[in-house]
This record gives C-alpha cells, sequence and structure tokens, in this order.
C-alpha cells in the first residue's frame, strides 16, 4: 500500500470529471441566469411561472409521487417473498426481477404504447372477451402506469439487499422475545431496511419527475410533463437560456427531494437509537 | 464402579447440581431431517428444573437443531417437546417460555441498549416505570450500568453479548437458551464470561440450557453434559462423569486429550495392552473380550531409567519397582518430544510402535529412556462399538 | 396458502415485466403493416432492416461507442480506483462524491449540463473560425462519463479483497511495479474489470437521454433512431430492431452472469 500512494493515478479520471461534470453544471448556472446578450437576469427561471409550465410541473410531482407509492407498495412483498426463498434456483429467480433495469427503458415503454393503444393488444384481447375497452392512451394514467413499470425493479433491487442483510437470527430474536409477525415487521424488519426504501424512492422519484420518454410516448403531444417542456426548449425551440433557468428550478426539486430524503434517513437513525 | 449409564445414577456422582426437583423439559422421540438429511434421529432427553444442561459435540452433531426446536424454530418431524407438562411441540416461538441468546448475539442494531433490552416487555405491554426498573436491573446484573443510550455498534464483542443475555432475562423466562454465545469472543473474554454466566444462573436461579463444541467450556460451567455425535446422544453426566468415565471412544477422544488403545480384556480386572498385561478396575466385560482402552495423558506416569544401565543395574531396579508399585503392567519406551507448556510439560514417549502422549509436571529430556505405568483406576475399559460402522462415524469426525 | 399466494403474486409481477416485451418481439414477426391485425408470422422485417442503411449505421455508431466508452470508462475507472485505496480520508470522500453526482443526478440534465458545455465550448472556439460538430466524439464523451462511476464500484470491492503483502513479495522478489501490478493484482481483480467493462457496455447500448442531448442531427445510436421513427409513427422494422437490442442484452447479461468462474458479474449486478 505504502508503495502503491505515490502515484497520483486518480489524475486523468478527476480532470475527466471536473471537465464533463463540474464545469457542465456551472455551464448550466451560466446560462440559466443570463440572457442572450451575457447580461445577469432572474428572467429564465421566471419563466416557470407561466401556467403551461407549472402545470406540467405539478403534473410531474403528483405522477412522480404516485409512481413512487405504487413502486414501494408492489417491491417490498416482491422483496420480502425472494428473500424468503430457498434453494439453487433463488439467484436466477432474482436476476429475473432485475435485468429489466438494464433492458432499454424506450423499448420498455414503446412496448407498453403497443399494449395501451386504443387498437392495441389489451384492447383486442378485451374486445374478444366482449368486455369494456380500456381507453387511458394519452392520458396521465398511462404515464404513471409507464413509470411504475419502468421503475419498478429499481425500487425491487434496494429493498432486497437491506433484507439479504438482515441476520435471520435478528428476526427469530423477534419471535423469542414474544413479538408476533406483525410486530415483528413493523419494528424490526421495517426499520432496518428503510436505508433500501430510501434509497429504492430517490432511485424511482428522480427519474420519474424528469422523465420525457414516458410522456412522449404514453401522453401523446397534449400531456406535457416538466420533462418535456425543457427537452423543448433545448431542441425545439432553441433558447438555451430558458430552457437552463427552468433546468435550475428542477435542479432545485431534486435537491429538495434529496434533502428530504437525507433527513428521513438521518431521522429514522436516531429515533431508533433514542427510543 | 464402571457402569453401563442410568440416567439419575450417575447425575449423583462428582459435584452436587443445585436443587434439580423435577422434570422441567422432557424431549420424546425427536426425529429431525433437513433435505434427507437425519440431523436427529430418536432423540430423547429430559432437563431438570434449575439445571445448567450444557449439549456439547462437534459442528453437525445436531446440538443447534435441538436447541433450535425448543426455541420454537424449527419443528420436529416427528416426537414431542413437553414443557412443564404442556406439549409445546407446535407452539410458535413468541408464545413459549423461554428466551434465546443467539450466536452472534443478534442484537437489534437500530435501537439503542435499553430498546433492545425493553423489547420483550414492550410486546407485554408492561409499564414505562416497570420497564426503566427492568432495564436498569438487567445492566446492573451484567455489569454494564449507564450503557441504556449507547447503540449496539458501539459496543465491543462481549459487551454485546451481556446485553444480548440482558434482553433475553428481563423477560423471566424460565428457561435460558445458550447458542454458542461466546464462540465470537477471544479466548481471555470468554473464560471471563464463564465465570459471569456461572454467577447469573446461579442469580437467576433459572434453567440454562447451553449449546457449544468447546469441551472446556461445557466442563467449567454444566451441572450435566450430553454429548452429542451425528444425531444421537453419546453420554449424558456430569463433567466428572463424562472426563473420567468416557462411556466411548467417541467421548473419550471428544473431551480432553486421550491415548485410545486397542485391548484385550483377559479377565475381570486385567487388561492386555501391546501384549503387556495391566491391572484394571472395570469388570463384566467378559473373557478374551477386544476392548478399547483410554488412559489420559495426565495419568500415565514416567519413571527414567539412566543411559548405559543395563537392566540388572541398581537404577533400573529402583524404576522397576517404582513402576510395578502402581501396577504390574509397565511399557518401556523413550521421550520422543518435549513441550514446555507453562503448568507442564507435554511429552510424547514411543512404546511399542505407539506415541502416548504424557503429561507432568516433571520434565524428562527427549531421548531419555523411561518405564511408563499407569494407576489401575485410571484405566478406562470402553466397550467396543458393536458395528464398524459405529467406530467410523466416532473416529472420522474427530 | 400463504406460499400460493406469494407464488401468485411473483408470477403476477413477472409478466407485468415480461409480457410487453413478448409482445414487442412477437410483432416483430407480424406479417401485416397494421398493428391491428394479425397477418402471420415473417422474417421480412428484419431482412428489411438489415437493408436499410441508416438503421444500420445507427447500429454500428451504438456498438463502436459502447464498445470504446466501456473501454475507455473501465480503464480511467481503474486508475482511479486503485489510488482511491491509497488515498487519504479527505481526498477519498472527494473522488467519491464525485462519483455520486451522475448517478444521483437526474439524466436530462447531464445530457443538458453536456449539449450546453459543447455549445459554449463551441462559442468560444469559433472566434478563431473553429467549431465543435455534435456526433460521434460528443456522445462517446457523455457515456464514458457516464459510465466511470460504474466501473469503479465494481472495480474497488475487488480491489478491497486484495492482499497486498503479495504486491510487495513481487516488488521485493525483484518486480517492477508496473509488473507486479500486471501479474500480481491484475489476476485477481480481473472479475471486477470483466463486470465493470460489462456492465458500462450494457448501459452504454441502452442509454437514450444522454445521447438525445449530446448528438447531431446526423448522428444516431439505435435508442434515438426508434425515438425519432416512433414520433413519425412506429414503423415494423422498429420492433424487429428492438427485438434485436432486447436479445443482445439477455444474451450478454446472462453470458457474463452465468457459467463463469464464481458467476460474478450477476451477483455485481444485483448488488450494484
Amino acid at each position: 500500500m505504502r508503495k502503491l500512494r505515490k502515484v497520483w493515478l486518480d489524475g486523468p479520471y478527476l480532470v475527466w470529471m471536473a471537465a464533463f461534470i463540474i464545469i457542465p453544471l456551472f455551464t448550466i448556472v451560466y446560462y440559466g441566469l443570463t440572457d442572450k446578450s451575457g447580461a445577469f437576469t432572474w428572467n429564465n427561471i421566471l419563466e416557470m411561472g407561466t401556467p403551461a409550465r407549472m402545470k406540467a410541473l405539478f403534473l410531474s410531482l403528483v405522477l412522480s409521487l404516485i409512481a413512487t407509492v405504487f413502486c414501494l407498495v408492489m417491491a417490498y412483498p416482491l422483496a420480502l417473498i425472494l428473500t424468503g426463498m430457498k434453494g439453487g434456483a433463488t439467484a436466477f429467480i432474482v436476476s429475473i426481477f432485475i435485468i429489466p433495469m438494464w433492458m432499454n427503458s424506450l423499448l420498455r415503454i414503446l412496448a407498453w404504447q403497443t399494449l395501451l393503444e386504443r387498437n392495441g393488444v389489451i384492447n383486442q384481447i378485451l374486445g374478444m372477451l366482449n368486455l369494456p375497452k380500456l381507453y387511458i392512451i394519452n392520458t396521465p394514467y398511462a404515464i404513471a402506469l409507464g413509470m411504475i413499470y419502468d421503475f419498478l425493479p429499481f425500487m425491487i433491487l434496494p429493498i432486497y439487499n437491506s433484507l439479504q442483510k438482515i441476520d435471520p437470527n435478528v428476526v427469530n430474536a423477534a419471535y423469542d422475545l414474544g413479538a408476533n409477525k406483525f410486530q415483528t415487521f413493523w419494528k424490526v424488519i421495517f426499520p432496518l431496511t428503510i436505508p433500501g426504501v430510501i434509497s429504492g424512492i430517490t432511485m424511482v422519484f428522480v427519474p420519474a419527475l424528469t422523465t420525457f420518454v414516458i410522456s412522449s410516448f404514453l401522453g401523446g403531444s397534449k400531456i406535457l410533463l416538466i420533462g418535456n417542456v425543457i427537452e423543448q426548449q433545448f431542441t425545439q425551440v432553441g433558447d438555451w437560456n430558458v430552457g437552463s433557468g427552468l433546468s435550475l428550478v428542477l435542479m432545485v426539486f431534486i435537491l429538495i427531494s434529496m434533502a428530504v430524503m437525507q433527513h428521513y434517513d438521518k431521522a429514522a437513525d436516531e429515533e431508533t437509537t433514542r427510543l | 464402579m464402571k457402569k453401563i449409564y442410568l440416567p439419575g445414577i450417575s447425575r449423583l456422582h462428582g459435584k452436587e447440581p443445585c436443587i434439580m426437583s423435577n422434570r422441567l423439559i422432557d424431549l420424546q422421540h425427536i426425529t429431525k431431517a433437513f433435505d434427507g438429511t437425519v440431523v436427529l434421529d430418536d432423540f430423547n432427553l429430559y432437563i431438570r428444573e434449575n439445571e445448567f444442561l450444557t449439549l456439547l459435540g462437534p459442528s453437525g452433531c445436531g446440538k443447534t437443531t435441538t436447541l433450535r426446536i425448543l426455541g420454537g424454530f424449527e419443528t420436529p418431524d416427528q416426537g414431542r417437546v413437553i414443557f412443564d407438562g404442556q406439549d409445546i411441540t407446535s407452539l410458535a416461538p413468541n408464545k413459549r417460555q423461554l428466551n434465546t441468546v443467539f450466536q452472534k448475539y443478534a442484537l437489534f442494531t437500530h435501537m439503542s441498549v435499553a430498546e433492545n433490552i425493553a423489547f420483550g416487555l414492550r410486546i407485554r405491554k408492561k409499564s414505562e416505570d416497570y420497564i426503566r426498573e427492568k432495564i436498569r436491573y438487567a445492566l446492573k446484573l451484567v455489569n454494564l450500568e449507564g450503557y441504556e443510550e449507547r447503540t449496539p455498534d458501539s459496543l465491543s464483542g462481549g459487551q454485546q453479548q451481556r446485553i444480548a443475555i440482558a434482553r433475553a432475562i428481563v423477560n423471566e423466562p424460565k428457561v435460558l437458551l445458550l447458542d454458542e454465545p461466546l464462540g465470537a469472543l477471544d479466548l481471555k473474554l470468554r473464560q471471563d464470561m464463564q465465570y459471569e454466566l456461572i454467577r447469573l444462573k446461579d442469580e437467576l436461579g433459572i434453567t440454562f440450557i447451553y449449546v457449544t463444541h468447546d469441551q472446556e467450556e461445557a466442563l467449567t460451567m454444566s451441572d450435566t453434559i450430553v454429548v452429542m455425535n451425528q444425531g444421537y446422544i453419546q453420554q449424558v453426566g456430569t463433567p466428572e462423569d463424562i472426563y473420567n468415565e468416557p462411556q466411548n471412544a467417541f467421548v473419550a477422544d471428544f473431551i480432553g486429550d486421550s491415548n485410545l488403545i486397542d485391548g484385550t480384556m483377559i479377565q475381570d480386572q486385567l487388561v492386555e495392552i501391546f501384549g503387556v498385561k495391566f491391572a484394571c478396575v472395570d469388570t463384566g466385560f467378559g473373557v478374551n473380550k477386544p476392548v478399547d482402552v483410554v488412559i489420559r495423558p495426565e495419568d500415565l506416569e514416567l519413571f527414567a531409567i539412566p543411559d548405559g544401565e543395563d537392566t540388572q543395574s541398581s537404577a533400573y531396579q529402583e524404576a522397576k519397582q517404582a513402576a510395578e508399585r502402581l501396577n504390574p503392567g509397565y511399557f518401556e519406551g523413550t521421550v520422543s518430544h518435549l513441550i514446555f507448556k507453562g503448568m507442564h510439560y507435554e511429552m510424547e514417549v514411543t512404546a511399542h510402535g505407539f506415541e502416548w502422549l504424557v503429561l507432568s509436571t516433571r520434565m524428562f529430556q527427549v531421548g531419555t529412556k523411561v518405564l511408563m505405568s499407569v494407576d489401575p483406576f485410571n484405566i478406562q475399559i470402553m466397550k467396543k462399538p458393536e458395528s464398524e460402522d459405529e467406530k467410523a462415524v466416532g473416529l472420522e469426525t474427530m | 396458502m400463504k406460499k400460493v399466494l406469494s407464488r401468485i403474486y411473483l408470477v403476477f409481477i413477472f409478466i407485468l415485466l415480461y409480457a410487453p416485451i413478448a409482445v414487442l418481439i412477437i410483432f416483430s414477426f407480424n406479417n401485416s403493416r397494421t398493428r391491428a391485425k394479425w397477418g402471420g408470422w415473417t422474417l421480412k422485417w428484419y431482412v428489411s432492416m438489415f437493408q436499410d442503411q441508416t438503421i444500420m449505421s445507427s447500429l454500428w455508431n451504438t456498438l463502436i461507442i459502447a464498445l470504446l466508452s466501456a473501454l475507455i470508462a473501465t480503464i480511467l475507472g481503474l486508475m482511479a480506483s486503485v489510488s482511491l485505496l491509497a488515498m487519504k480520508h479527505k481526498r477519498r470522500s472527494v473522488v467519491l462524491s464525485l462519483l455520486d453526482i451522475p448517478m444521483l443526478n437526474a439524466e436530462i440534465v447531464t445530457g443538458i449540463s453536456l449539449m450546453l458545455l459543447f455549445i459554449a465550448i463551441g462559442q468560444f472556439l469559433s472566434r478563431w473560425g473553429y467549431t465543435i460538430e455534435f456526433g460521434f466524439a460528443t456522445v462517446l464523451i457523455g457515456h464514458i462519463t457516464f459510465n466511470i462511476p460504474y466501473t469503479v464500484l465494481l472495480i474497488i470491492p475487488k480491489l478491497r479483497q486484495i492482499n497486498y503483502s503479495t504486491y510487495e513479495a513481487a516488488l521485493d522478489l525483484g518486480a517492477s511495479r508496473w509488473l507486479a501490478f500486471r501479474k500480481v493484482i491484475m489476476p485477481d481483480i480481473m472479475s471486477g474489470l470483466v463486470s465493470g467493462f460489462m456492465l458500462a457496455f450494457t448501459l452504454s447500448l441502452d442509454d437514450f437521454v444522454i445521447t438525445h442531448f449530446t448528438k447531431g442531427p446526423g448522428f444516431d445510436t439505435i435508442s434515438t433512431k426508434v425515438y425519432t421513427e416512433v414520433r413519425k409513427g412506429i414503423k415494423p422494422e422498429m420492433y424487429a430492431l428492438s427485438t434485436l437490442l432486447f436479445v443482445c442484452i439477455l444474451v450478454l447479461i446472462l453470458a457474463f452472469g452465468r457459467g463463469r468462474r464464481r458467476k460474478p458479474v450477476l451477483d455485481n449486478l444485483i448488488r450494484v
């Protein structure tokens, strides 16, 4: 170790990260707070205040919250079931539920478009069964569904990992001390998985809040999320200053959500040590 | 003197245990298999009230499974667990009047020490005053007063162990189950904790059932030791019984160091080892029957023969007389190894092609020619196992 | 009862996750231009996909970018990881928090920030008559940037497991530092390097958002190609292309996740 220390191999890495992570973030700040001539202005930020943009921001927040709650409620039982499995095939079965994480999300959303269309697969099947058809494509419902589908594996993984880390004897100890299954879950198992739950929430909420692919595939052209608004500023309108200003607002929301999560993480820590 | 073990009789030997009145727990015909591997096979054992009982054996002998069946974490495939006259075989762990101290402590890392100890009491909806008082009492009992607000992660292994014990005993269980609780501690701490546990048991006046693979731990603390191997009980008895009168080669080999040799029982009180006839005290093995012979290394006595002396010399005769005074039979051998162990010397003596382990406070240099003898009382004769299989079982696990 | 319920739940989630993908794959074999009806099995969309110049060039771009970005990110990640272990605490926490930024930040922000950087550099250079062309190079830089943190995360645990006295023993026996590193340390961390490379390759193959903002008009990867085509109306060739990509990724994950020594990659993937 002593001999390795002298080598400053992280040089290229630090230069790279500074050039392509740090400086670009400052570039957003620069463009966001200047006008076309380079003079300082708050106007780009205030652009967020238009009714259409506020509506998009609000819808993004609501849909990403709904998606996060659904993912949590669906993923936790699944992670519990996976943790309880025994036998040689366990690793394989777990990976089945994780692999979609690495499958192109654009294409997976495209698949849902195919399923949900007016004449899509689901409606054809419903038609064959003489059931009422489902017209949710191009509505916020379809977007929420797409978000849940797309980000579910990102919730399963951290919760499963944190459940894996619990010593089975800790659970046994709770039973041994008289707790029933319900008490054991809420007093021991769940508190021990809070770090996993929190990282799962972050991994679902932030991408859902900022997506523009899911809304443009499943929401049609009429429903815009904040991601679409910003994306259009850059690729269609070409106003980088306003786009940057709006991005800064979005970043504030990302930072707030992370701070809240950190707070809960800490609070959970403190509460459990205090009680 | 030597007899086949009868429950209740050999317990009267040696250290007088605490008041052991009635049978508190009765394990009847317990059989348990995992994935087709039988871990316990028709296992029968009873545990008396206020007893410090140790399940001792190598890993895989079924001792932990027995404890888990008692705690309710496993259900036996067959057989019954009777606790205080009630069948609790399939009663859930949270309904049992016994508490467990787990391997590696299994503390709740997201709670403070006080919260850990209060866990069972809060579940039982005790008043906060009662809980506070209990926490104080328990921490005092385990010598960790003032540790209420610490987190388990900030404690040493020994301290975590004490908290795990405190957490279990505040619930006033009738029985405390301890699953290798000292396994993760270093040697010195382990020895301290052994005394600590004995003190705790005396103060609490409850039954301890202790699982370990460490024979020294078992000998130090227990009222009763149950030696197990391959899902079967090998011997039940007081530490003295187990050490001095091992019932078979497995127990003799597992408990302490010993010299385990084949012998032939010529007649009552006479055994032949490597062609030499030794007096012994055992009877009832029949005539000219092959037997296992165990001699503890500290029971072998050495008598040096000065170098170059022939068998007629007075020095040799003196040694021979001393050896014969002990036992008419004796071996002639050579010291082949010598290690100083602090309290004593550990030596190996080669005699009749067998390397005998000898412990003595007297030193004999390597190369010294010696006569080696043993008090008849200290020769332990055991029946050969019935079949070759059983013998293989006993030896391969060592 | 409980067991049955949990089985049903597993199957439900499984169907939810995989049915859409299965439908998409089936449509790639549909011998009918509209999705509204099933026209029997065909491979013609695969044939026409392979004959389409723009699709083929986007496929080629995707593979080259994935390969190069994974390679460069693994090398940079290895160098960073090695020095990370030898670092003092403060400096290490700086380097580690740098890793967090691209992983925690929204992709759209990372993409936009890179786009703005390239625009700003372009404006700066235009004074001397130079321009920055959005395309291969800018996309590659973007992919390397988001790949580096993942390679570091997979290499570091392997480096931690190494017994450094073997490295010192090699030096003691007269090996140069580079030789000692290659012969003693590299074999031990190889599985970390391979899984880091594979994860980076997969992430690059999958990426849409970063590519979307850093690519120029004439340059496409499969993801961006699908995006523009879908907005115009889905052509069946896109289903064929999607199927191809799904199959590639599945094969990659399974090939490196199973078999191979000590099944390291799958475990690592599950633990990222």
